[in-house]
């Protein structure tokens, strides 16, 4: 009884509280927060009109289609963006053979110390090696962009919501602010040193726009527009944030099939187990 | 323990004899979850809960076992680290996705568990050290999957363990000593990384023993069952193996399809993109959210925003205010055997007390979990502050209210009865 009472009263004092001091001041001042005018952030995702391969339960690497996102991590964005973990050996998984694989990594300088002196320096890299930074330090890397580092992109597509589209929509969002939407601010204007972006989260972002139409050739004949690239990069990253998506999948299902097997037998022994229990349905 | 009419274990090799006699753990077995333990038969799919939360504690240990091996507790290569079993630890991803989705299939089915308890009474006498003891072990689990998701060391493992260290902050007098050295520093470092994974590695196995406290327990009054009658005889009652082992191993294999296929096919749709993020104690997130299964709770936390005033004089901080209403929310759970004294057990047979259950605690729940997901903004804060208000209406003013003024509607005279229709009542039953 005196649980209850107090109980009672705690409840209602508490209650009391909260609406008194917490939901009376918010109701008075409540507010829809106005939207602003000029919002051309574009949150939705775009996507390439035909998808990813590697989408949905069954989708599977497009390895030509990695190879070539490689190629514009490579060529394009290796100039400023770390890769670091990744290994030059994962590269095998892109159906290059160990030779070339051998061959891709020398190509690489990576850092090292020299065995004579014990001083740092330089060395071709060897498949065990990880993608290295083009920057010696975070320090060097803001120096050089602006204050803004170039983020490692090993992991992009996994760090944003819905990050395979959400590479492809930024590398597309490079585009002039509506003109609508900017008589609706005539003060907007992007600042020295940022790109408008309609992607990326505050509009205007450090890093200049990159993919140009034929800025790589491709030597397996794909044209090298700017939605192609965007699409190959975009699904380089989802291999490099992901390497095992595919196997995963397959693997689960093994696992689901295995398992959808064992509890129909589950469900058919507990049926037997229990047939002379339950009452016939009248 | 339990029932006159339970079996007894009669070990039948020299070999089981031999043990029966120096070490009766075969006995002990068959008594807690073998045919020793006579359960009633009625029970519906709700009480598949218990054996899948021991189930997920199991999963939980031998996963995390095999990844506190690849793993490392040092701010330095805690992330980088947690990389390395997800690429080159062999079948590593799975066992980290295993890890992290068995965390909030342990949650979800510790919700069902627990919600299961609310609607047909299963704290009431004399079942409160059950009920008591299983709100510990609430606890205990909210305290390690804390710890757990601070592991891996992303922006939402170091950003959500600030919020929820600061916490500590609120506490009068003592707050602000007391969170630095919970920390062990002014901000989440590496001797918090070090302490959190020990003691996540540690309270997994505290939980083990609270459940065997739990069971031990439950095997004094015997489990409950959906019309809340209490077990009269042996008709009312299955041996709990071969039944519910067998019910409960369908349920098992439901539950298995379900959790694999977040595992290989959803695997990171119920963690946060931030958390791929390296920490970065200098960039705050644009939302610090915790993982979905403590939203509810993050949401009262948040209800309160204005601090208890009176004549210009602050009372009690908002902040404070948010603590207590958190914990309380917990804390509430421990009192219900005696706010609740209805004497009907099940919800079944009490009109008024299902409908404020089905049309007020549950929709409050989810309205506490979305608005915990979602930032502090108008509408949010307005709604999660209603249901916070009637969340506490709920426990402390509804239920002993209605468990005054209801009646209730006719109880079956035994199981035996709800089960088949008709109960020789008094008759002598006939041994089957």
């Amino acid at each position: 009884m005196t649980i209850r009472l107090g109980g009672i009263i705690v409840g209602l004092g508490l209650t009391a509280v909260l609406l008194l001091w917490s939901l009376l001041p918010g109701v008075l001042n409540f507010a829809l927060p106005e939207k602003p005018d000029y919002y051309a952030f574009q949150e939705e995702n775009i996507a390439p009109e035909e998808g990813f391969s590697f989408e949905g339960p069954v989708g599977t690497w497009d390895v030509a289609q990695l190879q070539r996102g490689y190629q514009v991590y490579k060529e394009v964005c290796a100039a400023c963006h770390s890769l670091k973990y990744v290994a030059f050996r994962n590269l095998e998984e892109l159906a290059y053979t160990e030779a070339e694989v051998r061959a891709e990594a020398a190509a690489w300088t990576v850092p090292g110390i020299n065995p004579e002196t014990g001083e740092t320096t330089t060395r071709p890299g060897l498949p065990t090696d990880q993608f290295p930074s083009p920057y010696q330090n975070d320090v060097a890397a803001r120096a050089a962009n602006n204050n803004a580092i170039p983020p490692d992109l090993s992991l992009m597509t996994k760090a944003r919501k819905d990050g395979t589209n959400y590479v492809y929509s930024l590398m597309m969002g490079y585009v002039d602010p509506d003109p609508a939407d900017q008589a609706l601010s005539p003060e907007f204007e992007t600042p020295e040193g940022l790109y408008f972006n309609e992607h990326f989260y505050n509009i205007n972002i450090a890093m200049a726009p990159q993919l140009t139409p034929d800025r790589v050739s491709y030597s397996d004949g794909t044209e090298a527009s700017v939605e192609n690239m965007a699409a190959d990069i975009a699904a380089f990253l989802t291999w490099t944030a992901e390497p095992s998506l595919v196997e995963r999948k397959q693997t689960g299902w093994f696992v689901i099939g295995f398992l959808l097997f064992a509890t129909f037998l589950a469900f058919l022994s507990y049926k037997q187990i229990w047939a002379g229990m339950k009452p016939k349905k009248k | 323990m339990s029932f006159a009419w339970a079996k007894q274990y009669e070990p039948k090799t020299p070999f089981t004899k031999w043990m029966d006699e120096k070490l009766p753990l075969p006995r002990l077995v068959y008594s807690a979850v073998g045919a020793g333990y006579p359960v009633p038969r009625n029970l519906n799919y709700m009480w598949n809960f218990g054996v899948l939360a021991g189930f997920c504690l199991v999963l939980q240990i031998v996963t995390g076992v095999v990844l506190a091996m690849h793993y490392a507790s040092n701010t330095e290569v805690a992330f980088a680290q947690t990389e390395h079993i997800m690429r080159n630890v062999s079948y590593g991803w799975m066992m980290r996705y295993a890890h992290a989705n068995g965390a909030s299939f342990f949650f979800i089915v510790i919700y069902l568990h627990i919600f299961r308890g609310f609607y047909f009474s299963s704290y009431k006498a004399p079942r409160e050290m059950i009920w008591l003891l299983g709100v510990v072990i609430f606890l205990l689990m909210m305290a390690t999957a804390f710890m757990g998701y601070v592991l891996p060391w992303g922006q939402m493992s170091f950003w959500g363990a600030k919020v929820i260290t600061g916490l500590f902050g609120a506490i009068p007098l003592v707050g602000e000593t007391l969170q630095t050295w919970l920390v062990g520093g002014f901000a989440p470092n590496d001797s918090t990384l070090n302490r959190f994974f020990s003691l996540h590695f540690l309270l997994p196995f505290v939980i083990a023993g609270v459940v065997i406290l739990h069971i031990w327990a439950l095997h004094i009054p015997g489990s409950s069952n959906p019309t809340g009658v209490e077990v009269k005889k042996e008709s009312d009652t299955v041996p709990f193996h071969p039944y519910y082992t067998s019910k409960d191993g369908f349920g098992l294999g439901v539950f298995l399809i379900l959790f694999t296929f977040m595992v290989f096919f959803l695997p990171n749709t119920l963690g946060h993109p931030d958390n791929y993020i390296e920490a970065n104690p200098l960039s705050t997130p644009a939302h610090i959210v915790p993982e979905w299964y403590f939203l509810p709770f993050y949401a009262i936390l948040r209800a309160f925003t204005g601090d208890l005033a009176l004549f210009g004089v602050t009372l009690v901080p908002a902040k404070l205010l948010g603590v207590i209403g958190m914990f309380g929310s917990i804390l509430v759970w421990f009192f219900l055997p005696w706010l609740d004294k209805s004497p009907v057990r099940s919800g079944n047979y009490r009109p008024l007390f299902k409908k404020f259950f089905w049309f007020g605690l549950v929709p409050t729940m989810i309205i506490l979990t979305i608005c915990g997901g979602l930032p502090a903004e108008e509408p949010y804060v307005v709604l999660s502050q209603i249901a916070t208000a009637y969340y506490f209406l709920h426990f402390l003013v509804i239920l002993p209210i209605v468990s005054q003024i209801e009646i209730p509607k006719p109880l079956p005279f035994s199981i035996t009865e709800a089960v088949l229709g008709k109960d020789d009542d008094g008759a002598a039953q006939p041994a089957e």
